[in-house]
Protein backbone atom coordinates (compact mmCIF):
# COMPACT_ATOMS: atom_id res chain seq x y z
CA UNK A 1 0.00 0.00 0.00
CA UNK A 2 1.15 3.52 -0.07
CA UNK A 3 4.16 3.18 -3.07
CA UNK A 4 6.34 6.48 -4.45
CA UNK A 5 5.95 7.12 -8.33
CA UNK A 6 8.60 8.19 -9.81
CA UNK A 7 8.24 10.01 -13.64
CA UNK A 8 11.13 10.49 -15.30
CA UNK A 9 11.42 11.87 -19.36
CA UNK A 10 7.81 11.32 -20.10
CA UNK A 11 6.55 12.06 -23.13
CA UNK A 12 2.95 11.39 -23.90
CA UNK A 13 2.15 11.26 -27.66
CA UNK A 14 -1.43 10.55 -29.56
CA UNK A 15 -0.21 9.18 -33.14
CA UNK A 16 2.47 11.83 -34.02
CA UNK A 17 1.14 14.37 -31.38
CA UNK A 18 3.32 15.04 -28.88
CA UNK A 19 0.61 15.95 -26.08
CA UNK A 20 2.57 15.69 -23.08
CA UNK A 21 6.50 16.69 -22.83
CA UNK A 22 9.24 16.02 -20.77
CA UNK A 23 7.72 15.46 -16.82
CA UNK A 24 9.83 14.45 -14.09
CA UNK A 25 8.03 13.96 -10.60
CA UNK A 26 8.42 12.21 -7.41
CA UNK A 27 5.00 11.52 -6.03
CA UNK A 28 5.35 10.76 -2.47
CA UNK A 29 3.26 8.02 -1.17
CA UNK A 30 1.05 8.78 1.93
CA UNK A 31 0.52 12.22 0.75
CA UNK A 32 -1.60 13.81 -1.60
CA UNK A 33 -0.49 15.61 -4.66
CA UNK A 34 -2.76 18.00 -6.76
CA UNK A 35 -2.28 18.82 -10.86
CA UNK A 36 -3.42 21.82 -11.70
CA UNK A 37 -3.24 24.00 -14.81
CA UNK A 38 -5.51 25.73 -17.11
CA UNK A 39 -7.66 23.31 -19.76
CA UNK A 40 -5.90 20.98 -22.17
CA UNK A 41 -2.73 21.56 -20.94
CA UNK A 42 -2.37 17.76 -20.72
CA UNK A 43 -2.86 17.23 -16.93
CA UNK A 44 -5.74 14.76 -17.38
CA UNK A 45 -3.41 12.75 -19.89
CA UNK A 46 -0.52 12.57 -17.59
CA UNK A 47 -2.55 11.75 -14.95
CA UNK A 48 -3.97 8.57 -17.25
CA UNK A 49 -0.78 7.50 -18.11
CA UNK A 50 0.01 6.92 -14.38
CA UNK A 51 -2.63 4.16 -14.80
CA UNK A 52 -1.74 3.20 -18.46
CA UNK A 53 -5.68 4.23 -18.87
CA UNK A 54 -4.70 6.94 -22.18
CA UNK A 55 -4.34 3.12 -24.04
CA UNK A 56 -7.87 3.05 -23.93
CA UNK A 57 -8.02 6.17 -26.89
CA UNK A 58 -6.32 4.65 -30.01
CA UNK A 59 -2.90 5.74 -30.90
CA UNK A 60 -1.65 6.66 -27.80
CA UNK A 61 1.59 5.99 -26.33
CA UNK A 62 4.46 7.35 -24.21
CA UNK A 63 8.32 7.42 -24.04
CA UNK A 64 10.29 7.43 -20.53
CA UNK A 65 9.78 5.96 -17.11
CA UNK A 66 6.99 5.86 -14.92
CA UNK A 67 8.19 3.75 -11.76
CA UNK A 68 6.05 2.52 -8.67
CA UNK A 69 8.34 0.88 -6.49
CA UNK A 70 11.19 0.79 -8.68
CA UNK A 71 8.87 -1.49 -10.89
CA UNK A 72 8.64 0.55 -14.61
CA UNK A 73 4.81 0.24 -15.77
CA UNK A 74 6.23 1.07 -19.01
CA UNK A 75 8.69 -2.23 -18.68
CA UNK A 76 8.09 -4.79 -21.77
CA UNK A 77 6.30 -7.38 -20.67
CA UNK A 78 3.85 -5.37 -18.06
CA UNK A 79 0.47 -6.25 -18.03
CA UNK A 80 -1.74 -2.73 -18.63
CA UNK A 81 -4.57 -4.95 -16.90
CA UNK A 82 -1.90 -5.69 -13.69
CA UNK A 83 -0.99 -2.16 -13.32
CA UNK A 84 -4.68 -1.08 -13.13
CA UNK A 85 -5.22 -3.18 -10.45
CA UNK A 86 -2.28 -1.57 -8.33
CA UNK A 87 -3.28 1.98 -9.63
CA UNK A 88 -7.12 2.93 -8.93
CA UNK A 89 -8.91 5.53 -10.73
CA UNK A 90 -11.82 7.67 -9.94
CA UNK A 91 -13.24 9.57 -12.54
CA UNK A 92 -14.77 13.21 -13.04
CA UNK A 93 -17.95 11.94 -13.49
CA UNK A 94 -19.58 9.17 -10.92
CA UNK A 95 -19.69 6.15 -12.97
CA UNK A 96 -21.15 3.45 -10.58
CA UNK A 97 -22.19 0.29 -13.10
CA UNK A 98 -25.53 1.19 -13.24
CA UNK A 99 -26.65 -2.55 -13.92
CA UNK A 100 -25.23 -3.58 -10.39
CA UNK A 101 -26.54 -3.28 -7.06
CA UNK A 102 -24.15 -0.87 -4.47
CA UNK A 103 -23.12 -4.04 -2.99
CA UNK A 104 -21.60 -5.57 -6.19
CA UNK A 105 -19.87 -2.24 -7.40
CA UNK A 106 -18.08 -2.48 -4.46
CA UNK A 107 -17.46 -6.00 -4.92
CA UNK A 108 -16.79 -5.41 -8.63
CA UNK A 109 -13.20 -5.48 -8.83
CA UNK A 110 -12.44 -7.96 -6.30
CA UNK A 111 -14.19 -10.24 -8.47
CA UNK A 112 -11.89 -9.64 -11.56
CA UNK A 113 -9.09 -11.45 -9.54
CA UNK A 114 -10.78 -14.38 -9.65
CA UNK A 115 -9.43 -15.52 -5.81
CA UNK A 116 -12.95 -17.69 -4.44
CA UNK A 117 -14.29 -15.44 -1.33
CA UNK A 118 -16.22 -16.39 1.41
CA UNK A 119 -19.60 -14.65 1.79
CA UNK A 120 -18.54 -13.08 5.33
CA UNK A 121 -15.48 -12.35 3.81
CA UNK A 122 -16.89 -10.29 1.19
CA UNK A 123 -19.56 -8.49 3.54
CA UNK A 124 -16.71 -7.31 5.54
CA UNK A 125 -15.27 -6.04 2.56
CA UNK A 126 -18.06 -4.28 1.55
CA UNK A 127 -18.39 -2.70 4.86
CA UNK A 128 -14.87 -1.64 5.25
CA UNK A 129 -15.00 -0.19 1.62
CA UNK A 130 -17.96 1.86 2.27
CA UNK A 131 -16.85 2.74 5.64
CA UNK A 132 -13.43 3.84 4.51
CA UNK A 133 -15.70 6.14 1.77
CA UNK A 134 -17.56 7.09 4.41
CA UNK A 135 -21.05 6.08 2.62
CA UNK A 136 -21.98 2.94 4.76
CA UNK A 137 -24.03 4.55 7.37
CA UNK A 138 -25.95 6.22 4.72
CA UNK A 139 -26.49 2.57 2.25
CA UNK A 140 -25.91 -0.03 4.84
CA UNK A 141 -29.97 -0.36 4.67
CA UNK A 142 -30.07 -0.66 0.97
CA UNK A 143 -27.22 -2.40 -0.43
CA UNK A 144 -29.25 -4.71 -2.86
CA UNK A 145 -30.12 -1.14 -4.52
CA UNK A 146 -28.89 0.08 -7.50
CA UNK A 147 -25.93 2.34 -7.58
CA UNK A 148 -27.13 4.34 -9.80
CA UNK A 149 -30.45 5.56 -7.23
CA UNK A 150 -27.67 7.36 -5.37
CA UNK A 151 -27.39 11.23 -4.85
CA UNK A 152 -24.13 12.13 -7.64
CA UNK A 153 -22.19 12.33 -4.38
CA UNK A 154 -23.02 9.79 -3.04
CA UNK A 155 -22.31 7.51 -6.60
CA UNK A 156 -18.58 9.13 -6.55
CA UNK A 157 -18.22 7.82 -3.30
CA UNK A 158 -19.08 4.63 -3.67
CA UNK A 159 -16.89 4.73 -7.13
CA UNK A 160 -14.17 5.66 -4.58
CA UNK A 161 -14.98 2.31 -2.14
CA UNK A 162 -15.09 0.35 -4.88
CA UNK A 163 -11.30 1.92 -6.22
CA UNK A 164 -10.24 1.38 -2.77
CA UNK A 165 -11.89 -2.14 -1.94
CA UNK A 166 -9.14 -4.13 -4.41
CA UNK A 167 -6.20 -2.63 -2.07
CA UNK A 168 -4.56 -0.28 -4.58
CA UNK A 169 -1.37 1.34 -3.83
CA UNK A 170 -2.21 4.22 -5.53
CA UNK A 171 -5.34 6.04 -6.13
CA UNK A 172 -5.63 8.79 -9.27
CA UNK A 173 -8.52 11.04 -9.02
CA UNK A 174 -9.65 12.72 -12.46
CA UNK A 175 -11.28 15.89 -10.95
CA UNK A 176 -13.63 14.41 -8.83
CA UNK A 177 -15.56 16.85 -7.67
CA UNK A 178 -16.58 19.11 -10.65
CA UNK A 179 -19.68 17.55 -11.38
CA UNK A 180 -20.79 17.31 -7.49
CA UNK A 181 -22.55 19.98 -5.16
CA UNK A 182 -20.92 21.99 -2.74
CA UNK A 183 -21.87 19.88 0.15
CA UNK A 184 -20.74 16.61 -1.83
CA UNK A 185 -17.36 18.27 -2.71
CA UNK A 186 -16.82 18.99 0.97
CA UNK A 187 -17.75 15.30 1.76
CA UNK A 188 -14.68 13.81 -1.01
CA UNK A 189 -12.46 16.28 0.34
CA UNK A 190 -12.72 15.04 3.81
CA UNK A 191 -12.70 12.00 2.57
CA UNK A 192 -9.42 12.69 0.43
CA UNK A 193 -7.85 13.78 3.57
CA UNK A 194 -8.47 10.52 5.01
CA UNK A 195 -7.74 8.40 2.99
CA UNK A 196 -4.20 9.91 2.21
CA UNK A 197 -3.15 7.76 5.87
CA UNK A 198 -3.12 4.75 3.42
CA UNK A 199 -2.63 5.72 -0.16
CA UNK A 200 -0.51 8.01 -2.37
CA UNK A 201 -3.25 9.88 -3.82
CA UNK A 202 -3.13 12.18 -7.28
CA UNK A 203 -5.95 14.78 -7.84
CA UNK A 204 -6.20 16.29 -11.02
CA UNK A 205 -8.57 19.57 -10.13
CA UNK A 206 -9.62 22.89 -11.78
CA UNK A 207 -10.41 24.35 -8.50
CA UNK A 208 -7.60 26.03 -7.17
CA UNK A 209 -8.92 26.41 -3.69
CA UNK A 210 -9.57 22.68 -3.68
CA UNK A 211 -6.00 21.74 -4.67
CA UNK A 212 -4.78 24.13 -1.72
CA UNK A 213 -7.13 22.44 0.76
CA UNK A 214 -6.10 19.07 0.27
CA UNK A 215 -2.98 18.62 -1.17
CA UNK A 216 -0.04 18.56 0.00
CA UNK A 217 2.10 18.95 -3.27
CA UNK A 218 0.92 20.87 -6.47
CA UNK A 219 2.11 20.48 -9.43
CA UNK A 220 1.38 23.23 -12.14
CA UNK A 221 0.61 22.08 -15.74
CA UNK A 222 0.70 24.45 -18.90
CA UNK A 223 1.68 24.72 -22.59
CA UNK A 224 3.07 27.83 -24.09
CA UNK A 225 0.58 27.82 -26.71
CA UNK A 226 -2.50 25.25 -28.48
CA UNK A 227 -1.16 23.17 -30.64
CA UNK A 228 2.48 22.69 -28.48
CA UNK A 229 3.02 20.44 -26.18
CA UNK A 230 1.87 20.81 -22.03
CA UNK A 231 4.39 20.50 -20.21
CA UNK A 232 4.79 20.53 -15.93
CA UNK A 233 6.06 24.20 -15.32
CA UNK A 234 6.23 24.01 -11.59
CA UNK A 235 5.99 21.17 -9.05
CA UNK A 236 6.65 22.19 -5.21
CA UNK A 237 4.73 21.83 -1.92
CA UNK A 238 1.03 23.51 -1.64
CA UNK A 239 2.31 25.43 0.72
CA UNK A 240 5.18 27.11 -1.38
CA UNK A 241 3.21 26.89 -5.27
CA UNK A 242 0.02 29.54 -3.11
CA UNK A 243 2.42 31.45 -1.16
CA UNK A 244 5.72 31.98 -2.97
CA UNK A 245 5.55 30.57 -6.32
CA UNK A 246 9.16 30.01 -8.07
CA UNK A 247 7.73 30.85 -11.72
CA UNK A 248 5.74 34.06 -13.30
CA UNK A 249 3.17 31.76 -15.66
CA UNK A 250 2.04 29.81 -11.77
CA UNK A 251 1.83 33.07 -10.49
CA UNK A 252 -0.12 34.62 -13.16
CA UNK A 253 -2.25 31.40 -13.20
CA UNK A 254 -3.01 31.27 -9.59
CA UNK A 255 -3.79 34.46 -9.09
CA UNK A 256 -6.50 34.21 -11.70
CA UNK A 257 -4.80 36.17 -14.22
CA UNK A 258 -5.71 33.63 -17.03
CA UNK A 259 -6.99 29.89 -17.26
CA UNK B 1 -52.61 34.46 -23.13
CA UNK B 2 -55.74 36.90 -23.45
CA UNK B 3 -54.78 38.38 -20.42
CA UNK B 4 -51.57 39.57 -21.39
CA UNK B 5 -52.10 40.20 -24.67
CA UNK B 6 -53.34 43.64 -23.83
CA UNK B 7 -50.12 44.56 -21.92
CA UNK B 8 -47.95 43.23 -24.85
CA UNK B 9 -49.54 44.12 -27.85
CA UNK B 10 -46.36 42.69 -30.03
CA UNK B 11 -47.88 39.09 -29.39
CA UNK B 12 -49.81 37.82 -31.95
CA UNK B 13 -53.20 36.46 -31.81
CA UNK B 14 -53.72 34.94 -34.60
CA UNK B 15 -53.21 31.09 -34.94
CA UNK B 16 -50.21 29.59 -35.96
CA UNK B 17 -51.65 27.34 -38.93
CA UNK B 18 -48.37 25.75 -39.23
CA UNK B 19 -48.52 24.55 -35.96
CA UNK B 20 -52.23 23.51 -35.81
CA UNK B 21 -51.80 21.41 -39.32
CA UNK B 22 -48.24 19.91 -37.74
CA UNK B 23 -49.90 18.86 -34.49
CA UNK B 24 -53.32 17.71 -36.78
CA UNK B 25 -51.09 15.30 -38.95
CA UNK B 26 -48.88 13.67 -36.18
CA UNK B 27 -52.43 13.42 -34.46
CA UNK B 28 -53.68 11.82 -37.40
CA UNK B 29 -50.78 9.45 -38.13
CA UNK B 30 -50.63 8.21 -34.51
CA UNK B 31 -54.73 7.42 -34.50
CA UNK B 32 -54.28 5.99 -38.32
CA UNK B 33 -51.48 3.23 -36.67
CA UNK B 34 -53.80 2.51 -34.12
CA UNK B 35 -56.91 2.26 -36.95
CA UNK B 36 -55.13 -0.33 -38.98
CA UNK B 37 -54.24 -2.84 -36.15
CA UNK B 38 -57.42 -2.23 -35.24
CA UNK B 39 -58.41 -2.92 -39.01
CA UNK B 40 -56.14 -6.00 -39.11
CA UNK B 41 -57.69 -7.60 -36.06
CA UNK B 42 -61.18 -6.89 -36.86
CA UNK B 43 -60.31 -8.57 -40.27
CA UNK B 44 -58.97 -12.11 -38.68
CA UNK B 45 -61.55 -12.00 -36.43
CA UNK B 46 -64.30 -11.41 -38.87
CA UNK B 47 -62.95 -13.70 -41.45
CA UNK B 48 -62.01 -16.63 -38.46
CA UNK B 49 -65.48 -16.48 -37.50
CA UNK B 50 -67.08 -19.25 -39.88
CA UNK B 51 -64.22 -21.46 -38.87
CA UNK B 52 -64.68 -20.92 -34.97
CA UNK B 53 -68.27 -21.61 -34.93
CA UNK B 54 -68.11 -24.19 -37.04
CA UNK B 55 -68.81 -28.22 -36.72
CA UNK B 56 -65.10 -29.58 -36.19
CA UNK B 57 -65.96 -32.75 -38.66
CA UNK B 58 -65.94 -29.99 -41.71
CA UNK B 59 -62.96 -28.14 -41.18
CA UNK B 60 -59.96 -29.48 -42.67
CA UNK B 61 -58.37 -32.46 -41.86
CA UNK B 62 -61.65 -33.20 -40.26
CA UNK B 63 -61.05 -32.83 -36.34
CA UNK B 64 -61.75 -29.82 -36.07
CA UNK B 65 -60.05 -26.51 -35.65
CA UNK B 66 -57.95 -26.81 -33.17
CA UNK B 67 -56.26 -29.59 -33.99
CA UNK B 68 -55.70 -28.05 -37.54
CA UNK B 69 -53.94 -25.03 -35.87
CA UNK B 70 -52.04 -26.55 -33.03
CA UNK B 71 -49.22 -28.68 -34.80
CA UNK B 72 -48.77 -25.19 -37.19
CA UNK B 73 -48.63 -23.34 -34.03
CA UNK B 74 -45.82 -25.84 -32.77
CA UNK B 75 -44.16 -26.47 -36.30
CA UNK B 76 -43.74 -22.23 -35.83
CA UNK B 77 -42.60 -21.77 -32.38
CA UNK B 78 -40.47 -24.84 -32.94
CA UNK B 79 -38.20 -22.94 -36.07
CA UNK B 80 -38.49 -20.10 -34.96
CA UNK B 81 -36.71 -20.94 -31.65
CA UNK B 82 -34.41 -22.82 -33.32
CA UNK B 83 -33.71 -19.61 -35.44
CA UNK B 84 -33.31 -17.86 -32.33
CA UNK B 85 -30.81 -20.19 -30.48
CA UNK B 86 -28.40 -20.30 -33.41
CA UNK B 87 -28.90 -16.00 -33.90
CA UNK B 88 -28.65 -14.77 -30.99
CA UNK B 89 -25.22 -15.65 -29.52
CA UNK B 90 -24.12 -15.58 -33.34
CA UNK B 91 -25.28 -11.85 -33.85
CA UNK B 92 -23.93 -10.41 -30.63
CA UNK B 93 -20.91 -12.20 -31.13
CA UNK B 94 -20.48 -10.31 -34.42
CA UNK B 95 -21.70 -7.17 -33.11
CA UNK B 96 -18.89 -7.55 -30.42
CA UNK B 97 -16.43 -8.22 -32.77
CA UNK B 98 -17.71 -5.09 -35.00
CA UNK B 99 -18.32 -2.62 -31.75
CA UNK B 100 -14.85 -4.09 -29.37
CA UNK B 101 -12.57 -5.93 -31.30
CA UNK B 102 -12.36 -5.15 -35.05
CA UNK B 103 -10.01 -2.61 -36.31
CA UNK B 104 -12.03 -0.08 -37.83
CA UNK B 105 -11.74 -0.51 -41.38
CA UNK B 106 -12.70 -4.09 -40.97
CA UNK B 107 -15.37 -3.31 -38.82
CA UNK B 108 -17.41 -1.20 -41.30
CA UNK B 109 -16.23 -3.51 -44.02
CA UNK B 110 -18.06 -6.36 -42.03
CA UNK B 111 -21.20 -4.25 -41.03
CA UNK B 112 -21.76 -3.58 -44.60
CA UNK B 113 -21.64 -7.49 -45.27
CA UNK B 114 -24.40 -7.78 -42.45
CA UNK B 115 -26.79 -4.97 -43.74
CA UNK B 116 -26.26 -6.55 -47.20
CA UNK B 117 -27.59 -9.82 -45.62
CA UNK B 118 -30.60 -8.29 -45.11
CA UNK B 119 -31.40 -7.04 -48.66
CA UNK B 120 -31.58 -10.61 -49.84
CA UNK B 121 -34.85 -11.55 -50.64
CA UNK B 122 -36.27 -14.62 -48.86
CA UNK B 123 -37.43 -16.29 -51.96
CA UNK B 124 -33.02 -17.03 -52.45
CA UNK B 125 -32.83 -17.93 -48.81
CA UNK B 126 -34.96 -20.48 -49.42
CA UNK B 127 -33.57 -22.04 -53.03
CA UNK B 128 -30.50 -21.49 -51.40
CA UNK B 129 -31.67 -23.92 -48.39
CA UNK B 130 -32.77 -26.21 -50.63
CA UNK B 131 -30.21 -26.60 -52.81
CA UNK B 132 -27.26 -25.86 -50.53
CA UNK B 133 -28.15 -26.13 -46.54
CA UNK B 134 -30.53 -29.27 -47.16
CA UNK B 135 -27.70 -31.28 -48.78
CA UNK B 136 -25.14 -30.15 -46.30
CA UNK B 137 -27.29 -30.76 -43.50
CA UNK B 138 -27.57 -34.86 -44.28
CA UNK B 139 -24.32 -35.94 -42.50
CA UNK B 140 -24.22 -33.79 -39.76
CA UNK B 141 -28.34 -34.67 -39.30
CA UNK B 142 -26.71 -37.68 -38.73
CA UNK B 143 -23.71 -37.57 -36.64
CA UNK B 144 -26.47 -36.02 -34.36
CA UNK B 145 -28.74 -38.73 -34.67
CA UNK B 146 -25.92 -41.13 -34.19
CA UNK B 147 -24.56 -39.50 -31.00
CA UNK B 148 -26.92 -37.14 -29.54
CA UNK B 149 -30.20 -39.60 -30.46
CA UNK B 150 -31.29 -39.69 -26.62
CA UNK B 151 -32.48 -35.95 -27.05
CA UNK B 152 -36.18 -36.37 -28.72
CA UNK B 153 -34.66 -33.70 -30.99
CA UNK B 154 -32.67 -36.05 -33.33
CA UNK B 155 -34.79 -39.75 -34.43
CA UNK B 156 -33.50 -42.54 -35.21
CA UNK B 157 -33.86 -42.08 -39.01
CA UNK B 158 -32.45 -38.77 -40.10
CA UNK B 159 -34.17 -37.39 -43.65
CA UNK B 160 -32.13 -38.08 -46.85
CA UNK B 161 -33.32 -34.63 -48.30
CA UNK B 162 -32.13 -32.72 -45.69
CA UNK B 163 -35.62 -30.37 -46.04
CA UNK B 164 -35.91 -30.64 -42.26
CA UNK B 165 -37.13 -28.30 -39.50
CA UNK B 166 -33.38 -27.77 -38.49
CA UNK B 167 -32.51 -26.89 -42.04
CA UNK B 168 -35.61 -24.06 -41.85
CA UNK B 169 -34.55 -23.31 -38.07
CA UNK B 170 -30.73 -22.75 -39.33
CA UNK B 171 -31.96 -20.72 -43.31
CA UNK B 172 -34.29 -18.49 -41.16
CA UNK B 173 -31.31 -17.72 -38.30
CA UNK B 174 -29.25 -16.50 -41.15
CA UNK B 175 -32.42 -14.32 -42.15
CA UNK B 176 -32.80 -12.51 -39.03
CA UNK B 177 -28.67 -12.42 -38.22
CA UNK B 178 -28.57 -8.52 -39.90
CA UNK B 179 -31.58 -6.72 -38.11
CA UNK B 180 -30.49 -8.73 -34.99
CA UNK B 181 -26.72 -7.35 -35.65
CA UNK B 182 -27.95 -4.20 -36.43
CA UNK B 183 -29.57 -3.44 -33.20
CA UNK B 184 -26.65 -5.37 -31.19
CA UNK B 185 -24.41 -3.26 -32.76
CA UNK B 186 -25.77 0.35 -32.39
CA UNK B 187 -26.98 -0.74 -28.31
CA UNK B 188 -23.05 -2.18 -27.56
CA UNK B 189 -21.71 1.62 -29.29
CA UNK B 190 -24.04 3.86 -27.19
CA UNK B 191 -22.07 1.93 -23.97
CA UNK B 192 -20.61 5.28 -22.46
CA UNK B 193 -17.35 5.68 -22.38
CA UNK B 194 -17.67 6.07 -18.98
CA UNK B 195 -18.52 2.80 -17.86
CA UNK B 196 -16.12 0.95 -20.21
CA UNK B 197 -13.34 3.28 -18.09
CA UNK B 198 -14.91 2.18 -14.79
CA UNK B 199 -14.51 -1.37 -15.79
CA UNK B 200 -10.67 -1.11 -16.91
CA UNK B 201 -9.31 0.76 -14.47
CA UNK B 202 -10.80 -1.27 -11.71
CA UNK B 203 -8.15 -4.01 -13.97
CA UNK B 204 -10.49 -5.83 -16.19
CA UNK B 205 -8.99 -7.68 -19.40
CA UNK B 206 -10.97 -6.45 -22.60
CA UNK B 207 -13.27 -9.32 -22.11
CA UNK B 208 -14.16 -8.81 -18.40
CA UNK B 209 -15.02 -5.02 -19.56
CA UNK B 210 -17.20 -6.40 -22.02
CA UNK B 211 -18.94 -8.56 -18.89
CA UNK B 212 -19.25 -6.25 -16.89
CA UNK B 213 -20.18 -2.76 -18.50
CA UNK B 214 -21.03 -3.72 -22.73
CA UNK B 215 -23.83 -6.73 -22.06
CA UNK B 216 -25.26 -5.25 -19.14
CA UNK B 217 -25.90 -2.29 -20.56
CA UNK B 218 -26.95 -3.92 -23.79
CA UNK B 219 -29.31 -6.44 -22.54
CA UNK B 220 -32.75 -4.78 -23.26
CA UNK B 221 -31.61 -4.12 -26.72
CA UNK B 222 -30.79 -7.39 -26.99
CA UNK B 223 -33.66 -8.94 -26.24
CA UNK B 224 -35.58 -6.03 -28.51
CA UNK B 225 -33.24 -7.45 -31.46
CA UNK B 226 -34.21 -10.76 -30.39
CA UNK B 227 -37.63 -10.50 -30.59
CA UNK B 228 -37.51 -8.33 -33.80
CA UNK B 229 -35.86 -11.36 -35.19
CA UNK B 230 -38.41 -13.66 -33.60
CA UNK B 231 -41.28 -11.59 -35.15
CA UNK B 232 -39.56 -12.09 -38.45
CA UNK B 233 -38.98 -15.59 -38.08
CA UNK B 234 -42.77 -16.83 -37.29
CA UNK B 235 -43.88 -14.68 -40.14
CA UNK B 236 -41.61 -16.26 -42.55
CA UNK B 237 -43.45 -17.54 -45.37
CA UNK B 238 -41.66 -18.25 -48.58
CA UNK B 239 -38.06 -19.86 -47.15
CA UNK B 240 -40.01 -22.25 -45.09
CA UNK B 241 -42.33 -23.12 -47.91
CA UNK B 242 -39.56 -24.16 -50.27
CA UNK B 243 -37.74 -25.91 -48.03
CA UNK B 244 -39.61 -27.87 -45.94
CA UNK B 245 -41.34 -31.62 -46.55
CA UNK B 246 -44.52 -31.50 -44.23
CA UNK B 247 -46.35 -33.86 -42.85
CA UNK B 248 -49.71 -33.37 -40.52
CA UNK B 249 -48.99 -33.28 -36.80
CA UNK B 250 -46.66 -32.60 -34.17
CA UNK B 251 -43.50 -33.66 -34.86
CA UNK B 252 -40.51 -33.10 -31.99
CA UNK B 253 -37.83 -34.66 -34.59
CA UNK B 254 -36.08 -32.03 -36.23
CA UNK B 255 -34.15 -33.67 -38.28
CA UNK B 256 -36.35 -36.79 -39.41
CA UNK B 257 -38.56 -37.00 -42.73
CA UNK B 258 -41.59 -35.67 -40.64
CA UNK B 259 -41.79 -31.82 -40.09
CA UNK B 260 -45.01 -29.55 -38.83
CA UNK B 261 -45.61 -27.42 -41.09
CA UNK B 262 -45.46 -23.48 -40.06
CA UNK B 263 -48.48 -21.07 -40.49
CA UNK B 264 -47.58 -18.37 -42.86
CA UNK B 265 -45.73 -21.54 -45.04
CA UNK B 266 -49.29 -23.33 -44.62
CA UNK B 267 -51.64 -20.22 -45.80
CA UNK B 268 -49.40 -19.81 -48.10
CA UNK B 269 -49.03 -23.53 -49.69
CA UNK B 270 -52.70 -24.19 -48.98
CA UNK B 271 -54.50 -19.90 -49.77
CA UNK B 272 -54.41 -21.08 -53.58
CA UNK B 273 -56.66 -24.29 -53.41
CA UNK B 274 -58.93 -23.62 -50.92
CA UNK B 275 -62.49 -21.71 -51.10
CA UNK B 276 -65.22 -21.71 -48.59
CA UNK B 277 -64.92 -23.04 -44.99
CA UNK B 278 -61.15 -23.45 -45.58
CA UNK B 279 -60.33 -20.14 -46.49
CA UNK B 280 -61.84 -19.14 -42.88
CA UNK B 281 -59.35 -21.74 -41.57
CA UNK B 282 -56.17 -20.62 -42.98
CA UNK B 283 -57.70 -16.98 -41.85
CA UNK B 284 -57.64 -18.56 -38.71
CA UNK B 285 -54.25 -19.62 -38.52
CA UNK B 286 -53.43 -16.42 -39.22
CA UNK B 287 -54.83 -14.74 -36.28
CA UNK B 288 -53.37 -17.52 -34.01
CA UNK B 289 -50.11 -16.52 -35.99
CA UNK B 290 -51.11 -12.35 -35.19
CA UNK B 291 -51.80 -13.27 -31.27
CA UNK B 292 -48.54 -15.19 -30.80
CA UNK B 293 -46.35 -12.52 -31.97
CA UNK B 294 -48.36 -10.14 -29.84
CA UNK B 295 -47.67 -12.37 -26.77
CA UNK B 296 -43.94 -12.67 -28.01
CA UNK B 297 -43.53 -8.97 -28.07
CA UNK B 298 -45.64 -8.41 -24.61
CA UNK B 299 -43.23 -10.98 -23.23
CA UNK B 300 -40.24 -8.70 -24.80
CA UNK B 301 -41.36 -5.74 -23.16
CA UNK B 302 -42.35 -7.06 -19.66
CA UNK B 303 -38.59 -8.81 -19.43
CA UNK B 304 -37.36 -5.48 -20.50
CA UNK B 305 -39.66 -3.28 -17.53
CA UNK B 306 -38.80 -6.04 -15.06
CA UNK B 307 -34.88 -4.98 -15.09
CA UNK B 308 -35.77 -1.04 -16.02
CA UNK B 309 -34.26 -0.07 -12.37
CA UNK B 310 -30.76 -1.75 -12.87
CA UNK B 311 -30.67 -0.67 -16.87
CA UNK B 312 -28.60 1.91 -18.07
CA UNK B 313 -31.20 3.92 -18.73
CA UNK B 314 -30.57 6.98 -16.17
Amino acid sequence: MAKRIDVKDLDIYYGDFLAVKGVNMVIEPRAVTALIGPSGCGKSTFLRTLNRMHEVIPGARVSGEVRVDDQDLYAPGVDPVGVRRRVGMVFQRPNPFPTMSIYDNVVAGVKLNSTRMKKSEMDDLVEGSLKGANLWKEVKDRLDKPGSGLSGGQQQRLCIARTIAVKPDVVLMDEPCSALDPISTLAIEDLINELKSDYTIVIVTHNMQQAARVSDMTGFFNLKATGEPGHLVEYDDTQKIFSNPGQKATEDYISGRFG
Amino acid sequence: MSTTSADRPTTRETPRYGDRVFAGLATGAGVLILVVLAGVAGFLLWQALPALTAAPEDVRGGEGLFSYIYPLAFGTILTALIALVIATPLSVGIALFITHYAPRRIALALGYVVDLLAAVPSIIYGLWGVYVVAPASVPVATWLSQWLGFLPFFGPDPSASGRTTLVVGVVLAIMILPVMTAVNREVFLQTPTLHEEASLALGATRWEMIRMAVIPFGRSGVISGAMLGLGRALGETMAVAIILSVAAGVHLDIIGTANSGTIAADIALQFPESSGLDVNTLVASGLVLFFITLLVNMAARWIIARRAEFSGAN
